[in-house]
């Protein structure tokens, strides 16, 4: 119970509003570094990138191969920058036998200026809790059925290392050009919770 | 710390509220004060893994009950105030109401004296350790031994970091671990791995 003088807690947007203005007033330049981040949130890091770089290595199969040893040389290749503190993007091959997975247990990391920001549901405290122990259960929940004898493998962000899933080709695809591939590639098959 | 943002493993959860093509964001706030803490980190006013700890240090009740934007907003307001750029009264003010923040800072650690590197293949063994400041060791893998499948550049140690100790950067090693071997007869047949800093790991016996 809280002290019977104590206020009531303002409403979000109200406490949101008021970090703002507090910073601004000490002379940090708060507007233009939202509207920076705003941009580049809904206009920059978006899923449509790291399509680009699973279709890519599709197709080509030297860069895929330069992808899988050193992620983030090969996405800075079709100019997508990680932020400074992202040192190291590992980038997991699905094949016929084996599927990847990625989570943050602890909170929210993922190479989101590759694969975009992460979904709610990614953030949210039943994915964080059990996509590590009931990954099956939890895949298939989400729609993705795996097979008994499929390898899966969970990769939990908990460094500054990133990670993205590299899905495997559907088979239809024989013949399809780079920008008809990347446009099958989504957000949810990057993070591992679907195949293509 | 042992809190209960260290959800690994945690039972009694409910399906994943999953759709295709889910939001990023909700409301427009959101948009602002995911923006706007990174402005604070490129200030110079706090580091990522100080930003990281003030999450980890609300109140549990405030914890659960936060969404992920709420944390964002709350860690900012927290180090804001700690760091002495803003006032809490202030903060009060323009919010119009309370404005609660995370709780005080406790002490943090600098790296461990006798860590070893490992090759990839080496099995190692995650210590049993106890941290009461900041740790990217998931509670999950404490004392548990895996394999090591991949190396990372050195990365700034988080248990110094987010406490403003100087400390050397060091490598983490991906870590293979058995999900049977995490939960023995109760998980997902899956291997599991973990970005595990090389001050929390040493060979295994």
């Amino acid at each position: 119970m809280l002290p019977p003088s104590t206020p009531p807690i303002a409403p979000l947007h109200q406490r949101a509003a008021a970090i703002e203005a507090a910073l601004q007033a000490q002379g940090i330049d708060a507007s233009a570094g939202i509207a920076q981040g705003v941009h580049n949130a809904e206009e920059v890091w978006l899923p449509e990138r790291g399509a680009r770089v699973v279709a890519k290595a599709w197709v080509d199969d030297a860069y895929r191969q330069r992808l899988l040893r050193n992620g983030k040389a090969a996405v800075a290749e079709l100019g997508i920058e990680m932020p400074p503190h992202h040192r190291h993007l590992v980038v997991l091959e699905n094949t016929a036998s084996l599927h990847n997975v990625i989570c943050c247990t602890l909170c929210s990391c993922t190479a989101f200026t590759v694969t975009g920001l992460p979904p709610d549901w990614y953030k949210d405290l039943a994915y964080r809790a059990r996509i590590v122990r009931e990954s099956r259960t939890v895949l298939r929940e989400m729609g993705l059925d795996l097979p008994h004898d499929m390898e899966l493998r969970v990769w939990d962000t908990t460094a500054d290392t990133r990670y993205m899933v590299l899905p495997l080709r559907p088979a239809h695809t024989q013949g399809w050009s780079q920008e008809q591939l990347a446009d099958i590639v989504t957000k949810d098959a990057m993070i591992g919770v679907a195949r293509l | 710390m042992d809190g209960v943002h260290d959800l690994g493993g945690k039972q009694g959860f409910g399906p994943v509220v999953h759709n295709a093509n889910a939001a990023v964001f909700h409301e427009d706030w959101e948009k602002r004060i995911n923006a706007l803490y990174g402005v604070a980190v490129r200030a110079g006013i706090f580091n990522m893994d100080e930003y990281r700890h003030a999450i980890e240090r609300m109140a549990p009740r405030h914890y659960m009950s936060a969404g992920y934007y709420e944390r964002t907003l709350t860690s900012l307001a927290t180090l804001c105030v700690e760091k002495g750029v803003v006032s809490l009264t202030d903060l009060v003010q323009r919010a119009g109401g309370a404005f609660p923040l995370a709780l005080p800072l406790g002490p943090g650690r600098s790296n461990e004296s006798g860590r070893q590197f490992f090759d990839i293949g080496d099995r190692v063994q995650v210590r049993n350790d106890h941290v009461n400041g900041h740790v990217r060791m998931p509670g999950y893998i404490r004392g548990k031994t895996g394999v090591v499948v991949h190396i990372s550049p050195a990365y700034p140690f988080p248990d110094a970091h987010a406490h403003d100790l100087s400390a050397e950067d060091e490598p983490t090693f991906d870590v293979r671990f058995k999900s049977t071997e995490l939960w023995p007869h109760a998980a997902d047949e899956a291997f599991v791995h973990v970005g595990v800093f090389q001050s929390y790991l040493m060979p295994a016996p």
